[in-house]
């Protein structure tokens, strides 16, 4: 079976915070990491060809140090990684990026399954694993939580919904995004690490995947940011004062007539 | 590319000041971009000297753009049952759709959901179209996914709102890739442009740290999934007059790929946290286990739901399903109880549309009094017994 799993590498959100004096995002001690969901979808594609036999291949679209996290995924497990970089491609939105990453996957050409993390924890869109399967006109599969069988033509898996889950039977080639309960993903092997060190990392640009240059980068993307800004935060800020007590009372009148 | 002239630039730093990705620095005298720009343009904007711009080529535009008019809500039900955000995007939809003068249609797709036409006349929509076929049973990306797109190439809205919900944001994608045109994921708010009529998404993105306000310039429809719980839905108005259109489709667009072999309903207590009207939330002040059953108590005596910040969650005083905020559930009850909570982003991004928000915590500076109705600074573990004391004496009364 041969996976391509895709991975983005992405500022630590969580690091990430807007200084209310300056308006700007402080990306002091912030860390390029790879996408926490995207962690999921190579365990689970290593898990498979340790299950079924084949190879995976990393493949992610970045600027050159995204190259750092590919090794990384190969010290994890993946057999190949793919790096597809070129200025051409800055600025693209999620519609150039599933262009760009589908013209790569034609370069690759041969794979069975394609897993992807559900989003990635920058822009939150969820939206390059769907418009991917439908590039390469493969059936898709979104939130997979659990592969419970897979043949060389077929995977039956969990999907997760708002309110439960559905037991889906999908036939391969096929891409799937996962999410976290799907699986613990592994810490480095020294072995891993040793191979990561050595392994020649593919670099294409957009001439190598035979890109429509229209199609790349913000040229390339059908939406445009127009603005951006810090959250508003609209409280009354009421503070209530005086004793604990005093101040249970007041609340207590406040509302009251709204219960 | 943003370009910058050097010639014009005088290094006065106004861009660096405004960057929000810290991508733009003065040296030498004058303005140098980094890796780290994302040509949101906030710089070109504020230049005085109009020494940045970004170059962006028209692009051909697929005909003429005023050839698609409407605005499109798909109404989402599942087992039968309208999804409640179905309704809140007639009312988001009703708005726009009055803004620029066109009628509002809802999307129903299903088996034997005709029935539900109705519903979304009383709530807003002029025109149902019904694509009621037993293909359409259970969800699935090829079979929903061409349905829209083919109705929406017979018919050409401008603008087409979806739910942010696992089914919205799974297959709506797809239709955006089908119909070669913009989406916008997750928006929590809607707005018409005055000057040209475009569709102004605003979405959150780095975890809530920042929002973007986002266009679809060239492309038609414009489409966005906007996440639930953020839009109010209009009165129900059963004398609504409005056209239910049924469309047969041709079966092999209605033929999946993906087989759904069972559809299994769980974990009723998400629903109820997201429907309740009075909802207490506790995080890390409360200290312990024993702390945080005081806020199922005080739920209790109120008739409300419990939730918790990630850290009460994390701390494993209470399950992953009563998270609020980012990377969980997003509520809006009529009254949120924020116990012992200090508002990090990623927490106010889920409850900040709470009619009424009660903050309770030791630290006045916490950033949750920024957007609370009613603020009590002070001992958490003092303020909640006394609550539950009162109000339990209000219940007997």
């Amino acid at each position: 079976m041969k996976i391509i799993v895709c991975i983005k590498q992405v500022p630590d959100a969580k690091d990430v915070r807007l200084d209310p004096k300056t308006n700007t995002l402080s990306r002091e001690g912030v860390q390029a990491i790879m996408n926490p969901y995207d962690r999921h979808a190579l365990e689970e594609a290593v898990r498979l060809k340790e299950q079924h036999g084949g190879t995976v291949t990393v493949l992610s679209m970045g600027p050159p140090q995204a190259e750092e996290m590919l090794r990384e995924a190969v010290s994890c497990g993946a057999d190949e990684a793919v790096l597809v970089s070129d200025r051409a491609f800055a600025g693209a939105d999620t519609w150039a990026t599933t262009y760009t990453l589908s013209q790569a996957i034609k370069k690759i050409d041969d794979f069975d399954l394609i897993l992807c993390g559900k989003q990635a924890i920058d822009g939150d869109t969820a939206q390059v694993g769907p418009g991917l399967a439908e590039r390469l006109d493969i059936p898709f599969v979104a939130y997979v939580r659990k592969i419970n069988d897979c043949t060389a033509s077929a995977i039956r898996a969990e999907r997760l919904m708002d309110d439960g889950y559905d037991l889906v039977e999908v036939p391969l080639p096929a891409l799937f995004t996962v999410v976290k309960e799907i699986n613990e993903p592994r810490i480095p092997s020294l072995k891993g690490k040793m191979r990561a060190k050595k392994i020649d990392i593919t670099k294409l640009t957009a001439v190598d995947i035979e890109a429509d240059p229209e199609q790349l980068g913000l040229k390339g993307s059908t939406t445009q940011v127009v603005k951006v800004f810090s959250p508003e935060l609209k409280g009354a800020r009421a503070m209530l004062v005086g004793t604990a007590d005093e101040q249970v009372a007041q609340l207590y009148e406040k509302l009251s007539p709204l219960l | 590319m943003l370009q910058i002239d050097i010639e014009s630039c005088i290094g006065c730093g106004i861009c660096e000041s405004t960057c929000t990705f810290g991508a733009i620095k003065v040296e030498g005298g004058h303005a140098v971009v980094g890796e780290t720009c994302t040509l949101c343009g906030s710089c070109v904007d504020v230049c005085e000297v109009v020494a940045l711009s970004i170059k962006r080529e028209e692009k051909i535009t697929q005909g003429d753009l005023a050839d698609w008019s409407g605005v499109w809500v798909y109404a989402e039900c599942r087992h039968g049952r309208l999804a409640p955000v179905a309704l809140e995007l007639l009312g988001a939809g009703r708005k726009l759709a009055d803004q620029r003068g066109v009628p509002l249609s809802a999307v129903l797709l299903g088996s034997k959901i005709e029935g539900l036409a109705d519903e979304l006349i009383a709530c807003g929509a002029d025109k149902v179209f019904v694509v009621d076929d037993p293909a359409l049973a259970s969800f699935t990306d090829d079979a929903y996914g061409n349905a829209l797109s083919a109705l929406a190439k017979k018919h050409r809205p401008e603008i087409i709102l979806a739910g942010a919900t696992a089914i919205g944001r799974s297959f709506i994608p797809r239709v955006a890739t089908t119909l070669a045109t913009g989406l916008t994921a997750d928006c929590t708010n809607l707005a018409i442009r005055e000057e040209d009529g475009a569709l102004l998404q605003t979405r959150p993105a780095f975890g809530g740290n920042i929002m973007a306000t986002i266009v679809c310039p060239h492309t038609r429809p414009q489409i966005s999934t906007v996440r639930p719980l953020v839009m109010k839905p209009l009165a129900r108005d059963a004398g609504r007059k409005g056209e239910i259109i049924k469309v047969n489709l041709d079966p092999a667009l209605l033929k999946p790929r993906v087989k759904v072999l069972d559809s299994v309903v769980e974990d009723l207590d998400r629903v109820n946290l997201s429907e309740a009207d009075i909802v207490v939330a506790g995080g890390r002040g409360l200290e312990s286990e024993k702390g945080f059953a005081m806020i199922r108590e005080l739920a209790d005596v109120l008739g409300g739901a419990v939730a918790a910040s990630r850290a009460a969650v994390d701390s494993g005083w209470i399950p992953y399903p009563h998270q609020v905020g980012q990377t969980g559930k997003t509520v809006a009850p009529k009254i949120y109880f924020a116990c012992g909570i200090s508002g990090a982003i990623q927490h106010l991004v889920g409850m900040q549309s709470a009619d009424t928000i009660i903050a309770i915590n030791r630290d006045a500076d916490a950033p949750i009094f920024d957007v609370a109705t009613y603020g009590i600074v002070g001992d958490v573990l003092e303020i909640v017994p006394k609550l539950i004391e009162k109000f339990k004496g209000r219940k007997g009364a």
